[in-house]
C-alpha cells in the first residue's frame, strides 16, 4: 500500500490510498463533525456537517478522498459557523423537544449542537411539521418529528440487513424518510435488524419500545464526554 | 367551499402573566360573586395523546415549575398500573419516596420563606416593595440564608434521585432508573443535623406567628369546608406518596374513607362553569353546593389520624389542640401546617437515608399490561390525580388530570369573595389594601398560578369590578 501525508489545520496526517479525508483524520485522532456518516455504512455525503476546505474548496470530508499534499482546513471559526447553521436548521426543520425526548443525552444531533456551541436556536423560523408517531409495531416506534433524514437507517436496512425497509419519499423540501409499507407493523422489521439498533439512528426517531429513560442522567453517552471524544482520545494515546 | 376560519382563543390571564380577579355586584351594589381566573392545563391533556407511555412521567412534570416531581411521580404511578406492576421493588419505592419528600420540603420552604414570610414578617399592609424575599434577607440575614440552604437541600435530594435538580428522569414505569450511591447518601446525611434544627425553628416561627395573630387569622377568609386527602390505608397516618382517599365534613364527620383511589370517579365529579377553563370538582353525594372540598397541607392535618414521625406528630397535635381536635378552617394556618410537613419530610429523609434498601439493585418490576392507569399522590399543594388510558401500541388515548389548584377552585373563589365583601361593603373602589388581601388569600392556598411560579414576593394581579349590568366600574392592576 502506498502511504502519503496531507495536513489538517496545519497538522501532518498520514493516509493510505483510497481513504477519505475523514477516515484518515479518524485514524490520526482528529475528529471532524458528522451526522450522516457512520462506521460500517456506505458514505452518503448528505448532511454536509463534515464540510471542510480542501485546498480552499468546500468538500464533504466523508466522501472526499485524501490526496498527497492536500491542505485541509476544518476547525476554523468560519467552517464551524457553517456547521452550526446546518445543525440549527435541522432543529428548526423538525420538532425537537429535547427535555422530553428519550434520546436526550444519547442523541448525536443534540451532542453536535453542544459541541458546536449552538446557543441560539432562534435564528430561523420553526417549521413545526405535524407528524404522527408510528407505534404500530410491537417492539419499535418511529417518531419522525425527530428524523433528520440522514439516511443511516436506509443504508443499514438495504446494505446490511438486506431488507430495504426504509427509504426516501417525496422531493425537494418535502423529501422525508418512510417505511416501505403503510405502517411499520406491515414491514418485516425486527429489533434484531442493524437498522433498528440504537447506534444507527443518531436521534430519537427509531425507538425501541419500553426502554426510554432507563439510563439515568449522568450515565448517558454524552453526559461524560463531548461527541467525538473517542476519536480525539486516539491522538492523546 | 367556505374558507376555513382561524378561531383564536387566547387566555388573557396567561398572556399577561397576571392573576385576574373579577368581582360582580348585584343590583343593590353588594358583592354577588368573585371569580379567580386561572388558566389550567387542558392543553397538556390533549398534547399527551398519542405519546408513548414511558414518556408520560417525563412530559407531564413540565406542568409545574414548583412541584414537577409530584407530577412525575403521579404519572409514574399511573404507568406502573398500566405496565401491570402493583408493588414496586423496595429500592424503587423508597427512592421515589425520598424524591418526593425532597420535593415537598423544597416547595414548602420556597412557599413559606420566599412567598409568605414577607407578608408574615412585615404585615399584609406593608408597602409592596417591602414584601419580598430580598427584604427578608436584609432584615433577617440568617433566616434568609437558612431558607436558601434548606431549599438547596431539597433540590440535592431531587438531583440524587432524578438526576437533575429540576425535570429529571428518575421514575420509569414499574420502578426507578437509579439507586443511591453511598457517597451521595453520606453527603446528604452530613447536612441532616442542620436541617433538623432549622426545620424546627421554621416550625416555631410559623406556629408563633399563627398564635400571636390568632384574631386576624381566625377571621381572615376562614370558612368551613369538606377536606380530602390520601391517608395511609392501614392506619390513617399521613402519607404523602401513597394511600387511600379519605374525605371529611367541616365538623370532621367521615364522607368516605379507605377509598381505593382508582375509584375516585365514583365519588368526585367535575363541574364546568362558562367563565373558567378550570373545572370545579365536588363530592357527588353532597351535590355541587355542599360537596366542594379543599386539599393541601391544612386539609391533611384535618384528615389524618396521626403522623408516623415523632416531632411532626407533636407539632400536629399542637395545631389540632387549638380547635380541640376538630378541623381547622383558617387558611392562614396552612403556613403552620406546611412547616409541620417540612419537619415530617426531614424526619422521613433521615429514616430513608439510613435504609440500606436505597443501595439495592433490583430497580424495576414487570407485569401484565393493562389499559387504564390512575396515579394519585399528595403534592405539596394537595391531592393530585393523574388518569390515563393507553392502547395496545403503547400510545396514550385519554388523559385526565385533577391538580390541587382544581380541587381548591371553589375554596379559592370563596376566599376571594370573602375579601371582596369585607373590603368593598358599599364602596365601588378597589383599594391597595384589598389587592394585598386578595394576594394573601390566594397565596395561602398556594395555587399553581403561572404567576405564582415566577413572581418572587409579588404576585402580578389585576382586579376588576363589575356592576349588575356587567359594566366595568373600577379596575386596579399591580405589575411587577
Ligand atoms: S432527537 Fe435529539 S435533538 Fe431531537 S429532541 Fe431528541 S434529543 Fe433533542
Ligand atoms: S430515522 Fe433516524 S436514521 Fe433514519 S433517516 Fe431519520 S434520523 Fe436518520
Ligand atoms: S457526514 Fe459527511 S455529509 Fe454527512
Amino acid at each position: 500500500m502506498s502511504g502519503f501525508t496531507f495536513t489538517i489545520d496545519g497538522a501532518e496526517i498520514s493516509a493510505e490510498e483510497g481513504q477519505t479525508i475523514m477516515e484518515a483524520a479518524d485514524a490520526a485522532g482528529v475528529y471532524i463533525p458528522r451526522l450522516c456518516d457512520h462506521e460500517g455504512l456506505r458514505h452518503q455525503g448528505g448532511c454536509r456537517v463534515c464540510t471542510v476546505k480542501a485546498n480552499g474548496r468546500s468538500a464533504s470530508s466523508c466522501t472526499e478522498p485524501a490526496a498527497p499534499g492536500l491542505a485541509v482546513e476544518s476547525e476554523t471559526p468560519h467552517i464551524n459557523k457553517l456547521r452550526r447553521d446546518l445543525v440549527e436548521m435541522l432543529f428548526h426543520e423538525g420538532n425537537h423537544l429535547c427535555p422530553i425526548c428519550e434520546a436526550s443525552g444519547n442523541c448525536e444531533l443534540q451532542a453536535m449542537a453542544y459541541r458546536l456551541d449552538m446557543t441560539e436556536p432562534t435564528k430561523f423560523p420553526y417549521l413545526e411539521p405535524c407528524r404522527a408517531v408510528d407505534a404500530s409495531h410491537p417492539d419499535i416506534a418511529l417518531d419522525t418529528n425527530r428524523c433528520i433524514s440522514c439516511g443511516r437507517c436506509i443504508r443499514a436496512s438495504q446494505d446490511v440487513d438486506g431488507k430495504g425497509i426504509f427509504g426516501y419519499v417525496g422531493r425537494g423540501i418535502h423529501r422525508h424518510v418512510a417505511v416501505n409499507a403503510p405502517a411499520l407493523s406491515d414491514t418485516d422489521a425486527t429489533v434484531a435488524d442493524f437498522a433498528i439498533s440504537p447506534e444507527v439512528c443518531p436521534v430519537g426517531c427509531i425507538i425501541r419500545k419500553r426502554q426510554g429513560f432507563e439510563r439515568p442522567i449522568g450515565e448517558r453517552e454524552f453526559d461524560k464526554a463531548v461527541i467525538g471524544a473517542e476519536i480525539e482520545r486516539k491522538r492523546d494515546e | 367551499m367556505a374558507e376555513p376560519r382561524l378561531i383564536e382563543i387566547s387566555p388573557v390571564t396567561r398572556v399577561e402573566g397576571h392573576g385576574k380577579v373579577t368581582i360582580h355586584l348585584d343590583a343593590a351594589g353588594e358583592v354577588d360573586e368573585a371569580r379567580l381566573h386561572i388558566v389550567e392545563f387542558r392543553g397538556f391533556e390533549r398534547f399527551i395523546r398519542g405519546r408513548l407511555l414511558w414518556e408520560v412521567p417525563v412530559i407531564v412534570q413540565r406542568l409545574c415549575g414548583i412541584c414537577p416531581v409530584s407530577h412525575h411521580l403521579a404519572a409514574a404511578k399511573a404507568m406502573d398500573m398500566i405496565v401491570g406492576v402493583d408493588a414496586l421493588p423496595p429500592t424503587a419505592e423508597k427512592m421515589r419516596r425520598l424524591m418526593h419528600y425532597g420535593q415537598v420540603m423544597q416547595s414548602h420552604v420556597l412557599h413559606f420563606f420566599h412567598l409568605a414570610a414577607p407578608d408574615l414578617l412585615f404585615g399584609f399592609d406593608a408597602a409592596p416593595e417591602r414584601r419580598n424575599i430580598f427584604e427578608v434577607l436584609k432584615d433577617q440575614p440568617e433566616l434568609g440564608r437558612r431558607a436558601i440552604a434548606m431549599r438547596r437541600f431539597g433540590q440535592e435530594i431531587i438531583e440524587a434521585t432524578a438526576g437533575k435538580k429540576i425535570h429529571g428522569t428518575g421514575a420509569i414505569p414499574g420502578g426507578i432508573n437509579r439507586n443511591l450511591p453511598l457517597e451521595t447518601r453520606d453527603a446528604l446525611l452530613a447536612q441532616m443535623e442542620d436541617m433538623e434544627a432549622w426545620s424546627m425553628d421554621a416550625l416555631a416561627l410559623a406556629r408563633d406567628y399563627t398564635l400571636e395573630h390568632a384574631g386576624i387569622i381566625g377571621s381572615f377568609a376562614a370558612f368551613g369546608s369538606n377536606y380530602m386527602s390520601l391517608v395511609r390505608e392501614e392506619d390513617g397516618a399521613l402519607d404523602l406518596y401513597h394511600g387511600a382517599l379519605r374525605a371529611l365534613t367541616s365538623t370532621g364527620e367521615p364522607i368516605f374513607d379507605k377509598l381505593d383511589y382508582t375509584r375516585y370517579a365514583e365519588k368526585l365529579i367535575e363541574d364546568v362553569r362558562p367563565w373558567s377553563y378550570m373545572k370545579f370538582p365536588y363530592i357527588k353525594t353532597l351535590g355541587s353546593e355542599r360537596g366542594w372540598y379543599r386539599v393541601g397541607p391544612l386539609a391533611r392535618m384535618n384528615t389524618v389520624d396521626f403522623i408516623d414521625t415523632p416531632k411532626a406528630e407533636a407539632a400536629r397535635q399542637e395545631l389540632r389542640d387549638i380547635t380541640a381536635g376538630r378541623p381547622q378552617h383558617a387558611i392562614l394556618a396552612n403556613h403552620w401546617a406546611r412547616m409541620v410537613e417540612v419537619v415530617h419530610c426531614i424526619e422521613k429523609v433521615r429514616e430513608l437515608l439510613n435504609d440500606p434498601d436505597l443501595q439495592g439493585t433490583d430497580l424495576v418490576a414487570k407485569g401484565e399490561r393493562r389499559r387504564e392507569g390512575i396515579g394519585v399522590i399528595e403534592a405539596p399543594r394537595g391531592n393530585l390525580i393523574h388518569h390515563y388510558e393507553v392502547d395496545e401500541n403503547d400510545q396514550v388515548t385519554y388523559c385526565n388530570l385533577i391538580v390541587s389548584t382544581t380541587h381548591n377552585n371553589e375554596g379559592l373563589n370563596r376566599a376571594v369573595k370573602d375579601v371582596a365583601v369585607s373590603h368593598l361593603s358599599g364602596r365601588r373602589e378597589i383599594t391597595e389594601g384589598m389587592l394585598n388581601h386578595v394576594e394573601v388569600a390566594v397565596r395561602a392556598y398556594d395555587p399553581c398560578l403561572s404567576c405564582a411560579t415566577h413572581a418572587l414576593g409579588q404576585m402580578p394581579l389585576r382586579v376588576e369590578l363589575y356592576d349588575a349590568e356587567g359594566g366595568l366600574v373600577a379596575e386596579r392592576i399591580r405589575d411587577h
